[in-house]
């Protein structure tokens, strides 16, 4: 079934071909101030992309702890990256003008296209997107045919993206590992009955029987979980099977449809506050290298407890009256 | 009364919230959670790691969308692409930094509510285009931006980014939120159609975008505040001539 042109086999393939040689680049960098370290955090990164489907899991897992130790001892840095100043960036710009535009809207704009007319596409007899995540294969498809335009437009090689996707690697650092090791830190979360334990927690301190507390506690606890999960699908479950159903569906007649909605909503507004959404709000940071990074979130708190607030009353004046 | 769960796997939770408040580096304080959340549970060693190498694993997707971008992005770069926007936004001198987030904001929350999520993202939209654009209106009408102020403009695209997506996407029927809610309201013995799930969806997303938008509208006065009023638009005339004017 991932028998396709762009599965994400393939893909993950792609993706750790960059990172081995952001890995191979770095360790043959005299310059490079935390050389070794580096070098050895972005490769075992690329051998999980690469070959980890061969590895025993325990050794991945290994692996993942000495990347965290060689990050938490400050043995991951970036490199010296040649920086033109910005009169040669403003001239290079002058040149190209508008069509600089053009494969960068293509990545959007090709993934798009791919996601929606080739799902039933094949090159040879071979599927061309992923079916079990076509928007993702979409994306890397993108990419793919954005890297030829960009080459072909700037006339200048692969190998130079390649040195150019190491720079913006090298600025996000440990960072872009840290989405992963969150999601993975959910799973063992949800494996050991943290949820339980937190629903146990919200049930049974709080006078449920009051409409208004009932209320209050799904939105504020699915707001609540998130941010501790940094994801509102774990959410959901938690909150809706130990509050929403049992008290607001069950006691006070509220409308399924509408409570779970605002209750999924009301778990994207703890995204936008936790730092455990990392590809939310820590990487962008990184990214647009801020030096706060939880700026991010400071830039979105606001909105998300407005949001919240405005939930609680919706979903309070849509429970039928008494 | 006592809990017929247990409450030891809310340590892992605590680890976490200690950890970042003490500004640990977060891959360590995540390892530590995930090792005393193992430790409750009386995994082994190798079971331990078993567990933290599966779920790594299993998650290589969430960063491929961040990691197969870069090398188009960063060769544009190179070629002064962020630069570019920065101009490119100054020939519409009237387009302050809110209206420029207040449209990317709205584009992106009904793109994501159509199901064309791949229409934006902090790779490929934000840092290479939506950031420099708004530092490029922000100077247009103030002139040269302190890095305090540089910082947080960039937050604010970062921040109209992700409202956007999550607001727009959990009103598109067929998106994974809205079949995850159906399926597990269908288990506890409640059908609901995806289709009313979707529409309740609207008046918080709606919410989402008129507060949004309003505090996205409030950063032209800030900066005007901040920064002194705004310059006449006019990019040919010498800045110091203006200056004492405004």
């Amino acid at each position: 079934m991932n028998n396709a042109l762009f599965s994400l086999g393939h893909l993950y393939i792609l993706a750790g071909f960059v990172l081995a040689f952001v890995a191979v680049t770095t360790a043959l960098d005299r310059r490079h101030p935390r050389r070794f370290g580096s070098a050895l955090f972005w490769g075992f990164y690329a051998l999980v992309f690469l070959v980890g489907d061969l590895l025993p899991p325990a050794w991945i897992g290994g692996g993942v702890v000495a990347m965290a130790v060689l990050a938490g001892l400050r043995r991951v840095a970036p490199g010296m990256h040649e920086a033109p100043s910005l009169a040669d960036y403003v001239a290079r710009a002058r040149r190209l003008g508008n069509k600089l535009f053009l494969p960068a809207l293509a990545i959007p704009g090709v993934a798009v296209v791919a996601a929606l007319l080739a799902k039933q596409a094949s090159v040879g007899g071979v599927g061309l997107l992923d079916k079990g995540n076509p928007t993702l294969a979409a994306v890397g498809m993108a990419s793919v045919v954005a890297l030829a335009l960009a080459c072909w437009l700037t006339r200048e090689t692969p190998v130079q993206g390649l040195r150019e996707a190491r720079r913006l690697v090298d600025a996000m650092g440990w960072a872009l590992v840290l989405p992963q090791l969150l999601a993975m830190l959910g799973l063992v979360f949800s494996d050991a009955g943290v949820g339980k334990a937190v629903a146990w927690v919200a049930t049974h301190y709080i006078a449920m029987d009051v409409r208004f507390v009932a209320v209050a506690v799904y939105v504020l606890g699915m707001a609540l979980f998130t941010i501790i999960m940094g994801n509102g699908f774990a959410a959901f479950p938690v909150m809706t099977g130990g509050v929403g159903v049992p008290v607001l569906v069950g006691m006070f007649h509220a409308n399924p449809a509408s409570m779970a909605a605002i209750g999924m909503f009301s778990g994207y507004c703890g995204t936008l506050m936790t730092p455990m959404a990392a590809n939310f709000n820590i990487v962008p940071a990184a990214l647009l290298e801020l030096p706060d990074k939880n700026a991010v979130i400071r830039a979105q708190w606001p909105t998300a407890v407005s949001i919240l607030a405005a939930n609680v009353f919706l979903l309070y004046f849509l429970l039928p009256r008494p | 009364m006592a809990p017929d769960v247990s409450l030891w796997p809310l340590l892992g939770v605590a680890v976490i919230i200690a950890g970042f408040v003490l500004r640990f580096n977060p891959m360590i304080v995540v390892i530590a959670a995930a090792i005393t959340t193992a430790v409750i549970a009386k995994y082994d060693t190798v079971h331990t790691l078993t567990v933290i190498g599966t779920g790594f694993l299993k998650t290589r997707n969430l960063t491929l969308a961040l990691i197969l971008p870069l090398a188009t992005i960063g060769l544009l770069e190179r070629h002064g692409l962020r630069q570019h926007a920065q101009a490119w936004i100054r020939r519409f001198r009237n387009a302050s930094v809110g209206q420029l987030l207040i449209v990317y904001l709205g584009a992106r929350e009904l793109l994501a509510a159509v199901g064309l999520t791949a229409l934006g993202g902090h790779v490929q939209m934000v840092r290479p285009l939506i950031a420099p654009m708004t530092e490029g209106a922000a100077e247009a009408r103030h002139g040269p931006l302190p890095d305090r102020i540089r910082h947080r403009l960039r937050a604010m695209a970062a921040s109209a980014d992700n409202v956007g997506l999550f607001f727009g996407e959990d009103i598109f029927v067929a998106f994974g939120a809205i079949v995850l809610i159906t399926t597990f309201l269908h288990e506890a013995g409640i059908d609901v159609e995806p289709l009313h799930v979707a529409l309740w969806g609207i008046p918080t997303a709606v919410v989402a975008f008129v507060v949004h938008a309003w505090r996205l509208h409030r950063i032209d006065a800030a900066l005007a505040r901040e920064l002194g009023r705004a310059t006449p638009p006019a990019d040919d005339a010498p800045a110091a001539s203006n200056g004492a004017a405004a």
